[in-house]
């Protein structure tokens, strides 16, 4: 599904990641841990094809992703949702047509428009429909972006610290949200340097944690 | 063609949705509906200037190319025979439509300015002027000034060549620097669209990068901020024609005694070039901003 053989990337003589090997099998579920300005972002931003390897080989749906063109790239990013620490909203649009985006801008529709009221449900969002996105709290941005990131039934979920902004409680939440996309056979990856989540998640689910350090993707211990 | 026009009338016709995802207001779209009023104002001018300046051209070269002058210098007791000589000459000659002296009145009224309103014709060695009026052929002035120096020498034709040319030039010089100051303001108006629609590419950065996240690809980006931005060029250029060409028409009029500057404006089916304006604009910022956003698109991944 997503690839990596031997990734590299860095910039200038600045080398941020080297060497990575990954594969994201369908409806695997991992953790990516590792400490602040480890490379977390940078590795799930090479995962969607936002960052060109400087060595290797990223393939997205057995594809080069360097081979591809930017469109392409856009079309492979539809089988893929993102959740970014930041969300990244359209300021201007409501909730609703924020989370519908992916949807607008491929032309395509929910064959029932409840759907929509559905997902903003899932997400307990459906007071805020009509709500522009700086009106929403941390927990209530992260849970938008997650119902925009799930939206178009995508095959993979790549969240980058989808727990940074949001209380417990709310990370609770939200990890169980990511668990029950799982359970429906989405391939789930999740950057985050949350030790309880991560013990949270393995009580519910098959999860592989990985850990990045000296630049690397390593496979957590068992201590976690 | 038709795969164009289907294209154009989808451009035309806009996605709500689509249209939606760039944020409707910001500096950036004012200053392209300002920009693009203002050059529609000023092309406004530009053109009417040209047209004027053609009009001016045509009106000087017809008006003097067919008139002549012929000037008898002779002793006083010689003149009525060699003006009747000249006019023998004039009335066989092909291309002459008609020919006549000026009258002691009209040469003294010629003469006036310089010398005062009594000068003394009868008393001074004053030559007598011959008008020639060409018909549509017109004649052949060498074989003319030939004629008139066998029948009639002390007889010189002035055809006006020599000062009708500059000024016929001048004019046409004035039609193409019109002509010119519409080319630069049309030049204009891309560049300050670019940078509008570079600037407002800038500003909407996160839209973008959100865009890019949820898989739009380059052409929705595009058509989004081309259809905004050519929309805005339109309507602001509506606006500045609009203003251009009523002050054009508010212009006083003087009638005949007008001169050049009164001159300038449109006449009949020349009203239709301003209506071009907004469409031209329109097409210049089209271009200008899907040229911009596809080189922006194109640095970010």
């Amino acid at each position: 599904m997503i690839e990596l053989e031997q990734v590299s990337y860095g910039y200038g003589d600045t080398t941020l990641l080297s060497d990575i090997s990954l594969q994201l099998a369908p409806g695997s579920f991992h953790f990516l841990t590792g400490p602040s300005g480890a490379g977390k972002t940078t590795l799930i931003k090479l995962c969607y094809g936002a960052l060109i390897a400087t060595k290797g080989r990223v393939s997205l749906f057995d594809r080069d992703a360097q081979q591809m063109s930017r469109d392409d790239v856009a079309k492979a990013r539809r089988r893929i949702g993102v959740v970014h620490q930041d969300c990244q909203f359209l300021d201007h649009l409501s909730v609703a047509e924020n989370v519908s985006l992916p949807l607008t801008v491929s032309g395509r529709s929910l064959a029932d428009p409840s759907e929509l009221d559905d997902l903003l449900a899932w997400v307990g969002l459906s007071t805020q429909r009509d709500a522009k996105p700086p009106q929403l709290s941390g927990g209530e941005r992260q849970r938008a972006a997650l119902a925009r990131a799930v939206v178009m039934s995508p095959d993979v979920i790549l969240a980058d610290e989808p727990t940074g902004n949001v209380d417990w409680e709310m990370s609770l939440r939200l990890l169980t949200l990511l668990v029950e996309l799982n359970r429906m056979g989405k391939t789930v990856l999740i950057a985050t340097h949350d030790m309880n989540l991560i013990r949270s998640a393995k009580a519910q689910v098959q999860a592989r944690v990985l850990r990045i350090s000296n630049k690397n993707v390593h496979q957590a211990g068992a201590d976690l | 063609m038709k795969a164009r026009l289907s294209t154009l009338m989808h451009f035309l016709a806009g996605d709500a949705q689509a249209d939606r995802v760039v944020p409707p207001t910001g500096y950036t779209a004012r200053l392209t509906v300002f920009a693009a009023a203002s050059m529609a104002f000023l092309a406004v001018f530009a053109l009417a200037l040209s047209l004027a300046t053609g009009r001016l051209a045509d009106s000087w070269g017809d008006a003097l190319a067919k008139s002549s002058t012929i000037r008898i210098t002779a002793p006083l007791d010689q003149m009525d025979a060699q003006v009747l000589a000249v006019m023998e000459v004039l009335a066989t000659t092909p291309g002459v439509k008609d020919a006549r002296p000026l009258s002691d009145d009209e040469q003294r009224a010629l003469l006036a300015p310089w010398f005062g309103p009594d000068l003394p014709l009868d008393q001074l060695p004053i030559p007598k002027l011959v008008e020639v009026i060409e018909d549509a052929e017109g004649f052949d002035p060498e074989g003319l000034r030939a004629r008139l120096a066998g029948e009639a020498p002390g007889a010189i034709l002035d055809d006006h060549a020599r000062w009708r040319e500059p000024l016929v030039r001048a004019a046409t010089r004035l039609r193409a620097l019109g002509l010119v100051a519409i080319v630069l303001i049309t030049a204009l108006a891309g560049v300050v669209i670019t940078l509008a629609a570079s600037a407002a590419l800038s500003a909407n950065e996160q839209v973008i990068r959100v865009l890019r996240l949820v898989g739009a690809q380059d052409n929705y980006i595009t058509r989004a901020f081309v259809r905004r931005y050519t929309l805005r060029a339109l309507g602001g250029a509506v606006v500045g024609t609009t203003l251009g060409a009523l002050a054009i028409f508010l212009m006083p009029s003087v009638g005949d005694q007008g001169n050049f500057l009164t001159g300038i404006g449109f006449q009949r089916w020349e009203w239709l070039w301003p209506a071009l304006i907004p469409l031209f604009a329109a097409l210049v910022a089209f271009l200008a901003t899907r040229q911009t956003a596809k080189n922006v698109l194109q640095e970010k991944r």
